[in-house]
């Protein structure tokens, strides 16, 4: 049985492109059902998010079945067969694995270690878990993608450090202020990062916005957004004492701040550290205020040379991650194999076999003791043609069974009655969920 | 080897794979060997504990009369402030800071006893009960002092990094400024009022073994200096907002002189404090 992928990824294909194939969340019942149907397919999942959309599919024959996927995405979506040949990448057996424990991981995304993809891979599976279009094989491969991310997560920092610049803002001022709880925020300007950025300290326990803007009313209308306090433009600098980290992001063609003011203010605050952030372009805040005892102030060059590093530090812990991926490939190859007809043929002989020859070698040993050469071989052949009478009805099914669907199963339920070395049991989906993702 | 000077052994050896461990969880971006540091660190502490014991059944007195013997007390009070710190913050990165400290001392002690040091002659001295009240308060002092002396160092790099926006891996393990600030202000807050009360007890003894409270020898001399020294950053502080990097370097060089005076004034200069005249001879 073969592990298929079948899809096409921000990496492949443009938005415009993969808007056109995505599938609707809350009608996955029907793709999942026709993706069945398809006479070369034993099982399907289909991941869709919008940076991807993939179908992961087994198949005893791998060459056509790859064809019927890429035929089904384009004639699902009402799309030219062929025409998305160019956006599609393909993957069968060690690759498709490696494939998709990488997505999972979160080494396939666009910002490598973003959280969102493993939850997107549950939910996905959960759809196919669902409509029961996930076998034996795809369960097993599911979860065992949804542990590797985990491991990946925990042993790697993957998805350590801020990668946005409004994130990198809230981490520097952790590192000066330590918690920020109680802490007061200034938004002098109106920008789109700036306001991100308030958001970010919001959501991280600062209490108080303070805004201001040239144009009053706009201060207000974004200060009743923050339910924060408006203050006019040519006051501000007299409210600088009770602020504890600025965000500017004005367009005034010089410095609306400079090192004397930020010194004063400092004197007052008896000390205190102020933390700006200063957003705007030309910028807003004289870069000596950085020199102020104190005083800490990042523009936006310095932010994204954090963000920058800190990206830097997940492509190497990206490294990492592979070697484990490449780990969890063996191990899943392993139990893969397991399920191949011809070994499980041999092992169940020699099961039987082993069994035979304890049991008569016991007998020789006691009850038999006296007897000659001639009697031990009849009992020897009296054995091995009960045990080959017996073994006759499961190996002949098994091999019938050899380009049947369901052999998967029969190979398991074969292994498990027998106890050849029995795969491991399956976790419950709930034991993998990971508390990193829902930060 | 005497009992108490293998049990001293055993101790340095747990403090060493402690700050090995220490060094090892702040230098290697994702290890987490701080568990076991503190594991080697709480035995090595119970074995100093009896280390300094055995030693005080063998001399007879308080056992903080020698080098050898000031430098084992000394370590003991920064382990010990150490794991006070470190129950309250949980900062493997103090450890790291604090640790090879305690190390460095244990070190100068081993090899002030591997030169050759005899235990002491009975001194009537060293039977006033003001003695182990004056050393006890004046090295728990020091040590809370150096737990000061680690953090602001510890501030100064951070600091650094933050204001050139260049950050190394230990900026990943250092708390925030905050924090490390606040040990600055609990170190003097508790460190000042012990230094205070090493001084008064300090001449409490004197008075009672030599018939007067001071006798500006110069390790007297240098220990006023260095209390007026935090004397003036704990004003600092409270009245006039000092926080932050001078409260930092006030720290650091204000250990600095304490550790001038416990062991340069010793070594360089003379006076009723050296550990020769407490041994009387």
């Amino acid at each position: 049985m073969n592990i298929l992928v079948v899809g096409l990824s921000h990496k492949t294909a443009p938005v415009a492109v993969r808007e056109r194939v995505a599938f609707a969340p809350t009608a996955m019942e029907r793709p999942l059902h026709e993706l069945l149907a398809l006479p070369a397919i034993s099982e399907a999942i289909i991941v869709s998010t919008c940076n991807r959309v993939e179908l992961y599919a087994t198949s005893r024959e791998p060459e056509a079945a790859l064809s019927q996927l890429r035929r089904f995405l384009t004639a699902y979506h009402g799309l030219e067969a062929g025409s998305l040949d160019e956006n599609l990448y393909e993957y069968q057996g060690e690759e498709a694995i490696r494939h998709v424990f990488r997505v999972a991981s979160s080494l396939d995304s666009m910002v490598i270690g973003e959280p969102q993809i493993l939850g997107q891979i549950k939910t996905s599976y959960g759809y196919a878990a669902e409509f029961k279009t996930a076998g034996l094989i795809l369960n097993r491969f599911l979860h065992k993608a949804f542990s590797v991310a985990k491991r990946v997560r925990t042993e790697t920092a993957i998805a350590g450090n801020a990668v946005s610049v409004a994130f990198a803002a809230v981490e520097l001022a952790r590192k000066i202020f330590g918690t920020l709880e109680g802490k007061t925020v200034l938004l002098i300007g109106a920008g789109e990062m700036c306001e991100l950025a308030a958001r970010h300290f919001i959501n991280n326990g600062v209490s108080q916005v303070h805004v201001t803007n040239r144009t009053f009313e706009r201060a207000v209308k974004l200060a009743e957004e923050f339910k924060g306090r408006a203050i006019a433009f040519d006051d501000f600098p007299d409210h600088l004492h009770q602020i504890d980290i600025v965000l500017t992001s004005t367009g005034a063609p010089t410095f609306i701040l400079g090192p004397k003011k930020v010194e004063e203010v400092i004197k007052q605050r008896k000390n205190k550290p102020m933390f700006f952030i200063d957003i705007a372009v030309p910028r807003d805040i004289d870069p000596r205020v950085n020199d102020v005892d104190n005083v800490y102030l990042y523009d936006v060059d310095d932010l994204q040379g954090v963000v920058a590093a800190n990206l830097k530090e997940r492509h190497k812990e990206a490294k990492k991650a592979e070697g484990i991926i490449e780990e969890e490939i063996t191990a899943f190859d392993r139990w893969l194999a397991t399920l191949d007809v011809v070994p499980t043929i041999v092992a169940l002989r020699s099961r039987f076999e082993e069994i035979r020859r304890a049991e008569v070698d016991k007998t020789f040993g006691a009850a038999l003791k006296n007897i000659g050469d001639k009697e031990r071989r009849s009992v020897e052949a009296l054995t091995a043609a009960i045990i080959n009478k017996l073994l006759h009805a499961p190996i002949t099914f098994l091999k019938q069974e050899q380009n049947d669907d369901s052999t998967d199963s029969s190979v398991h339920a074969v292994r498990t009655l027998f106890n050849l070395e029995p795969p491991k049991p399956e976790g419950k989906l709930e034991d993998l969920d990971d508390s990193a993702e829902n930060r | 080897m005497s009992f108490n000077i293998l049990l001293f052994n055993v101790t340095l050896l747990l403090y060493l794979i402690a700050t090995i461990l220490f060094l090892v969880e702040v230098s290697a971006r994702h290890l987490k060997t701080s568990g076991v540091a503190r594991w080697m660190l709480w035995g090595g502490f119970v074995f100093h504990c009896a280390a300094l014991f055995f030693r005080y059944i063998e001399v007879g007195h308080t056992p903080v009369a020698s080098l050898y013997e000031s430098l084992s007390f000394f370590a003991w009070a920064l382990v010990a402030i150490f794991i006070l710190f470190d129950l309250r913050y949980r900062l493997a990165v103090l450890g790291a800071f604090v640790c090879p400290l305690a190390v460095i001392l244990m070190l100068v002690g081993s090899a002030v006893i591997i030169g050759g040091v005899e235990p002491q002659q009975a001194n009537p001295m060293l039977q006033s009960k003001w003695f182990p009240v004056h050393v006890t308060f004046a090295f728990l002092g020091h040590a809370v002092f150096g737990v000061a002396f680690a953090a602001g160092i510890m501030y100064l790099l951070q600091e650094r990094m933050l204001k050139s926006k260049r950050f190394s891996a230990l900026y990943y393990k250092l708390p925030s400024l905050d924090v490390l600030d606040s040990i600055n202000y609990k170190c003097l807050t508790f460190g000042f009022p012990l230094m205070t009360l090493g001084i008064i007890s300090g001449a409490v003894w004197a008075n009672s073994a030599w018939g007067g409270y001071w006798r500006w020898d110069p390790k007297e001399t240098w220990a006023l200096i260095t209390w007026f020294w935090y004397a003036a950053l704990l004003h600092g502080r409270l009245s006039i907002g000092w926080r932050g990097r001078r409260a930092a370097i006030f720290a650091i060089i204000g250990f600095a002189a304490l550790v001038f005076s416990f062991l340069g004034v010793n070594l360089l200069l003379d006076g009723a404090h050296t550990f020769k005249s407490l041994r009387g001879e």
